[in-house]
């Protein structure tokens, strides 16, 4: 990773200072928060699976807690400030505990996969039966299948009546957005953050090297579980609604094909791949002559056949093949991977 | 009494049920160790093939039992050839694209059918034991599901095939020395594989009706089954079937058929904590 965590905050803050002005010129910005929230949903799983190798079937799962908390928080307290804390703890103490359990048990790949998809389905099923009144918690109904409509939503700290929404939402997100995504640079080029790779890259030389293994994969997940669920209360103050939508399958796949399509290991590559999809499935939506679906599934194939590293390692790639200056250079470059490691990003 | 006999019906059915669900799938994950995440979609297009094929005037057993596996069949070899072949031997990645795959087929199902409900109704009629009603259609499904296994028992342990496809499963390398060709060879075993799906796919159509997006109720349940089966093809299959079918019935019973689900989905979570190799990980070691 090039450049210091100074240089990466003058960057960051140039480049979403300027997306902030220029692109309300051309999408809405009632469009441009929902690309944000799901550009952060792609960063926490492009957080754990790209830089930590913890490929999670159910980053949906914390997603919809993070905006169910925030729902029933909001109802029971009718102030916003709270309920966000809340939204992100629990879903991050959700995945610290999931995590716990699996990393503790030593369970990788596959029965990953199937466990996190587990437990996502678990949660969809249940909410999904709730339509009762006996599912209540303090003053908010659960309502199964119909979701909570009708919670407070973002406000001014301190001032209920006072509601953040349309155009200063829109920079609420945003300006979170950027704060979330120095967070993760900030993680990455900690010591934290480079041993997180050591251990996707090996993780029995890792252990032999002393570091807990377990551990570190635990604290890894939860941090993307929290974010996933500021992204999920975002989400409900967006959609002014919950319902069990957030937690199916279809939700925890489309982060799966952001995060693929974007480019795993780089910390843009989800963001992007997030926002784009969403936008052309937003475009696509508009236009009754192919299925959505259909085109969603395509590209997943297309990608992992031809491009399985992503669009923006691709870039990189391009670009320092066709800019790079080639003898010294490659040297240079070379010796750079030497002392870094992959974390390019 | 009477009870007791519907009670142990509707078990041997779940467990009949998971097992036709699974079976696809563990057939090609078990002997190729790819997790073909489309199988609940191979399984719809079983399904929308027997309702066509009965529409335009075919005998139902025969559009269950022929028509839709063999469809389904070609359909997988087609998948096997354009996509899968690529993909052998990166798990995650075959993961993806047959989740890509999915996707695929849910929107040119809907684009041909429509996100509308179709069904058949069921060929079998019911019939009271005591005071319970039972549907007929649940002892077809048991028996289905029984032949299934015994079927590819037999075709595996018992035929020449069987035995030159578990050989190249093992040592592709030692196959293809010995004249075979392991690439043949693998795509033969999808298409069973696909046929199995489409013949579970078809068989449970009359019980479900149908829309394009069905295919996501099974897939969970068949990756949890073929997962905590572990290796061994039939032992892992024939066990975690049993296991979870017998948890969801006791529940559904007990409370109610949503916490039937939800206990099987924990009885998973616990059980892979707890065997993460799968049951025949543990038992019934190098059965087949």
């Amino acid at each position: 990773m090039p450049g210091s965590l100074s240089k990466d905050v003058v960057t960051v803050i140039l480049v979403m200072a300027i997306l902030i002005w220029v692109m309300p010129l051309m999408i809405s910005t009632y469009t441009l928060t929902v690309l944000i929230v799901y550009g952060m949903l792609g960063l926490s799983l492009g957080l754990i699976w790209g830089f930590g190798g913890i490929l999670c079937f159910g980053q949906a799962a914390f997603f919809g807690l993070g905006a169910y908390t925030y729902a029933v928080a909001a109802i029971n307290i009718g102030e916003s400030t709270l309920p966000m804390i809340i939204a992100v703890l629990v879903p991050g103490i959700f995945a610290a505990l999931l995590g716990a359990m699996m990393f503790y048990g030593r369970l990788t790949d596959v029965y990953l996969g199937v466990i996190t998809l587990v437990v996502t389905l678990i949660l969809f099923k249940f909410i999904n039966s709730t339509a009762g009144p006996q599912y209540t918690i303090g003053k908010a109904r659960l309502g199964g299948f119909n979701g909570i409509p009708g919670f407070q939503t973002l406000n001014v700290p301190g001032r209920p009546d006072d509601y953040i929404w349309g155009d200063s939402y829109f920079y609420v997100c945003a300006v979170l957005l950027a704060l979330v995504f120095l967070g993760v640079s900030a993680l990455l080029r900690s010591s934290f953050g480079r041993i997180a790779v050591g251990i996707r890259e090996n993780e029995t030389r890792m252990s032999l090297m002393g570091y807990d293994v377990r551990a570190r994969k635990t604290v890894l997940f939860a941090v993307g579980g929290a974010i996933a669920g500021l992204a999920g209360a975002l989400f409900a103050n967006w959609a002014e609604i919950v319902t069990p939508s957030l937690f199916s399958l279809g939700q925890s796949a489309e982060i799966i094909i952001w995060c693929i399509v974007g480019g795993l290991g780089t910390r843009f590559g989800p963001i992007l791949g997030a926002a784009g999809l969403a936008y052309l499935k937003f475009l696509l939506g508009q236009q009754t002559l192919i299925d959505n679906t259909l085109i969603t599934g395509l590209i997943l194939v297309l990608f992992v056949l031809f491009l399985p590293k992503g669009i923006v390692p691709a870039l990189a790639n391009l670009w320092k093949v066709s800019f790079g200056r080639r003898p010294l250079g490659r040297i240079h470059q070379q010796r750079r991977m030497r002392n870094r490691g992959r974390t390019n990003g | 009494m009477d009870l007791t006999v519907v009670i142990l019906v509707e078990m041997l059915y779940a467990v009949a049920s998971l097992i036709l669900i699974s079976a696809g799938l563990a057939v090609v994950f078990g002997m190729m160790k790819v997790i073909n995440l489309a199988h609940g979609e191979f399984m719809m297009m079983g399904g929308y093939a027997t309702i066509t094929a009965v529409n335009l005037g075919l005998n139902i057993f025969v559009a269950m039992l022929i028509i839709a596996p063999i469809f389904v069949g070609l359909i997988g070899l087609l998948v096997e050839r354009l996509v899968i072949r690529h993909l052998y031997g990166r798990l995650v990645d075959t993961m993806l694209a047959t989740w890509g795959l999915s996707l695929l087929f849910i929107g040119l199902a809907t684009m041909i059918f429509g996100n509308t409900t179709t069904g058949i109704s069921t060929p079998i009629p019911g019939f009271a034991i005591g005071n319970y009603q039972i549907n007929g259609y649940n002892f077809f499904i048991i028996v289905v599901a029984i032949l299934l296994l015994i079927g590819v028992l037999t075709l595996l342990k018992a035929t020449r095939a069987g035995l030159i496809a578990r050989g190249a499963m093992q040592r592709s390398d030692m196959a293809a020395a010995l004249g075979y060709s392991p690439d043949r060879i693998y795509m033969a075993t999808f298409f069973c594989g696909s046929a199995l799906s489409g013949l579970a796919g078809a068989v449970l159509a009359p019980l479900v009706g149908l829309v394009p997006t069905s295919g996501g109720a099974y897939i969970a349940k068949a990756f949890i089954t073929v997962i905590a089966g572990g290796p061994s093809l039939i032992a892992g299959l024939f066990s975690s079937a049993g296991f979870f079918g017998i948890i969801n019935q006791v529940f559904t019973f007990a409370v109610s058929p949503v916490i039937g689900e939800v206990a099987l989905l924990v009885a998973a979570v616990i059980l892979l904590r707890l065997l993460p190799q799968g049951i025949t990980g543990k038992f019934f070691k190098g059965k087949l």
